[in-house]
């Protein structure tokens, strides 16, 4: 070989050795990884954990301090204050404890102002009051009716706020990056690395039909010759994304829920198939019964790129973790917010 | 040994390139002049053309042009023409098929009306294609084994872009064009039909996808190891086999008690390649056709094994209330 084609076969060697590297840096996790079993010996039900990734999970879901309870006892809120409509029931040590709570859970750095006129506290003319009402009805009824998600565990502001005025997991309607348009191919709803289903080619907003809308999940044949299913294998791409961002929004795999040799069979399938069944519904009652109701009182630079509000998904709340916040119930010292107010 | 002494060896010969045989009257020519280049003899021999076009090759190659320009402006579009998001979105861009419901029917250009357009051109590219092996294996005289390959190849393509499509009745079941689409498109359609694993056509296909690899290193393996001996040059051995074939052979005797040989060890090579694809495509066939759910249809005949409930009772919530 002359010195001109050892250089060449060098350097080719070098790139390609250097793009691999890359390649094998930018999509494979370091180890350690540790794989916990779950289903019967051979099935593969096994969740796969990194105890690097773990830590980082475990600080960002450190549950904040509870403000000591101030009893029932003495007057009520809604005699002393002006203007309460929902929590007038309680104690003014309950209410002002609540009232505290709140501002460190939502907006510890606004403080009591992000939501009340300071010179007028009763006063509804800031939006953000408005929808923080609702919201608190919002955490009342999931705590009270949706307890086949949420069990005794509950919500609180603090399980999608995590100290911040708009929490960091929403979703809006998505149209999609720009698209030429003309004689060529619309949209057709997928087609580019979509965030939502880990990164795939799979649709890039399933929360649309399935966390809002009602359209059907299911698209497996029930019997193993045909009998009539005509779900098609696009609609199968659009349950197949709903599955991926669920399955990202909680840090597990397809077998945390599934028995994945036969993902429609629910004998086969774990208890926690049932939780996320009533999730997903629970999602859908709470995007269609509070979220898009309250569009017009968001400010417009609220909402999002189609003029809608933030909704929620399975983030929301999860942020990764298999149950929020660990599993901690934070509402536990809270029961003003477990039933719905009258 | 040095390895001159082995007619299958990595030397460079560098004669006067040879154009191949003289071609039949109304032939194009064969066009470029041969060369010689010295990366394309580390990997295969070092002098590359002349090549034979034809009209049939042309055809091919325009069709297949075609195909590729409408699939790739129709991504091109749907990054707004930017050159940027082309490159970074590439492995994701699709062009998909129309609607479920269209049908059968043609729908309009921007429906997935391309997407018909564009199969129509990439199938007649193969298919050119295809016709232009058979015609340049015949042209030289050799028998058209590479062709009835290749005609394998195309039918598990047909099966899953035309011939399932038409028999459920909706273009829609057909695969996109895109890198990772297809990818994901294989997928969904496993789980919309039960899981493709237990479809015994699926587990015949892999089983002479995997038994190809491991014949072709058998294979290779055996010619190279026994190349020392010089087996390659025992062109007698139909009459008076070498010690390098013998060798071979035996090894394999001894290994597993049993060899093929060195004309066999084509067919049964041939052959799993071929299966490969005609078991895939009778499996595709059947999906969705004749099989709605392949693992009920596993348990359905006993290959499915059940296994102890660890979770307990698990119903679905929904049962009796619809859906």
């Amino acid at each position: 070989m002359n010195w001109g084609i050892r250089t060449t076969v060098s350097l080719l060697a070098i790139v390609a050795g250097t793009l691999l590297a890359i390649v094998i840096l930018f999509s494979f996790e370091r180890p350690p990884l540790q794989s916990v079993q779950r289903g019967y010996r051979g099935v593969g039900m096994q969740e796969n954990y990194n105890p690097r990734t773990l830590e980082v999970l475990a600080v960002a879901n450190k549950v904040p301090g509870v403000l000591p309870s101030l009893g029932t006892a003495g007057p009520k809120a809604g005699t002393v204050y002006k203007n309460v409509k929902l929590l007038g029931g309680l104690s003014v040590g309950q209410f002002t404890r609540l009232m505290a709570s709140i501002t460190t859970w939502v907006s510890p750095k606004q403080g009591c102002a992000y939501c009340h006129d300071t010179k007028d506290m009763a006063s509804d003319a800031l939006y953000t009051k408005v929808v923080a009402r609702r919201m608190i009805q919002m955490v009342q009824h999931v705590n009270a009716d949706w307890k086949p998600h949420v069990v005794e565990t509950g919500v609180t502001c603090y399980t999608c706020h995590r100290g911040q005025p708009v929490p960091a997991n929403v979703w809006f309607e998505n149209a999609g990056p720009p698209h030429a348009h003309g004689q060529l191919e619309t949209e057709s709803g997928m087609g580019y690395a979509s965030g939502p289903a880990g990164l795939t080619a799979l649709p890039y907003d399933p929360y649309s039909p399935f966390l809002e809308k009602d359209a059907s999940i299911r698209v497996q044949a029930t019997t193993a010759l045909p009998s009539g299913n005509l779900q098609t294998i696009k609609q199968t791409e659009w349950t197949y994304a709903l599955m991926m961002n669920i399955s990202q929004s909680l840090g597990v795999n397809c077998t945390y829920c599934h028995n994945s040799r036969e993902f429609g069979d629910w004998k086969q399938s774990t208890p926690q198939r049932t939780t996320a069944w009533h999730g997903i519904r629970m999602t859908r009652d709470l995007n269609n019964g509070f979220m898009t109701p309250l569009t017009g009182t968001f400010p417009p630079a609220r909402l999002g790129p189609q003029g809608d509000v933030a909704k929620i998904n399975c983030a929301t709340c999860h942020q990764g973790v298999y149950k929020p916040l660990f599993g901690v119930s934070m509402v536990k010292t809270f029961p003003e917010l477990r039933s719905v107010a009258p | 040994m040095a390895e001159y002494q082995n007619i299958f060896n990595r030397i460079q010969a560098r004669g006067p390139g040879y154009p191949g045989v003289p071609l039949a009257r109304g032939s194009w020519p064969r066009l470029g002049k041969p060369l010689h280049v010295h990366l394309a003899g580390l990997i295969g021999d070092s002098q590359v053309g002349p090549i034979y076009f034809g009209t049939v090759g042309m055809a091919s190659v325009i069709c297949g042009l075609i195909a590729f320009e409408i699939i790739g402006l129709n991504m091109f579009a749907s990054v707004n023409w930017d050159p940027v998001q082309f490159v970074r979105q590439l492995p994701w861009l699709a062009l998909e098929p129309p609607a479920p419901q269209y049908g059968l029917h043609i729908p309009p250009l921007s429906q997935g009306g391309w997407w018909l357009v564009a199969g129509f051109f990439l199938t007649a590219s193969i298919l050119l294609w295809w016709w232009r092996v058979y015609k340049r294996a015949t042209a030289l005289g050799l028998g058209t084994h590479t062709a009835w390959a290749f005609a394998a190849a195309i039918w598990l393509y047909l099966v899953l872009g035309f011939i399932r499509p038409l028999l459920v009745g909706s273009w829609s079941e057909a695969v996109p064009f895109g890198i990772f689409p297809h990818l994901d498109w294989t997928a969904a359609f496993s789980i919309r039909y039960g899981n493709l694993f237990y479809n015994p056509f699926h587990m015949l296909s892999i089983a002479f996808l995997y038994g190809s690899t491991v014949l072709f290193a058998m294979h290779a393996a055996t010619v190279l190891a026994t190349g020392r001996y010089g087996a390659d040059r025992e062109l007698e051995q139909i009459a008076d086999r070498g010690t390098g074939f013998e060798r071979g052979a035996l090894f394999w005797r001894w290994c597993m008690g049993f060899n093929a040989t060195a004309e066999s060890i084509h067919r049964w090579a041939w052959w799993f390649a071929v299966l490969c694809p005609l078991t895939g495509g009778i499996g595709i066939l059947l999906t969705g056709t004749v099989v709605d759910n392949w693992y009920l249809w596993g348990v359905k005949h006993d290959i499915a094994p059940t296994y102890p409930p660890v979770f307990g009772i698990v119903t679905d919530p929904a049962a009796g209330a619809g859906q």
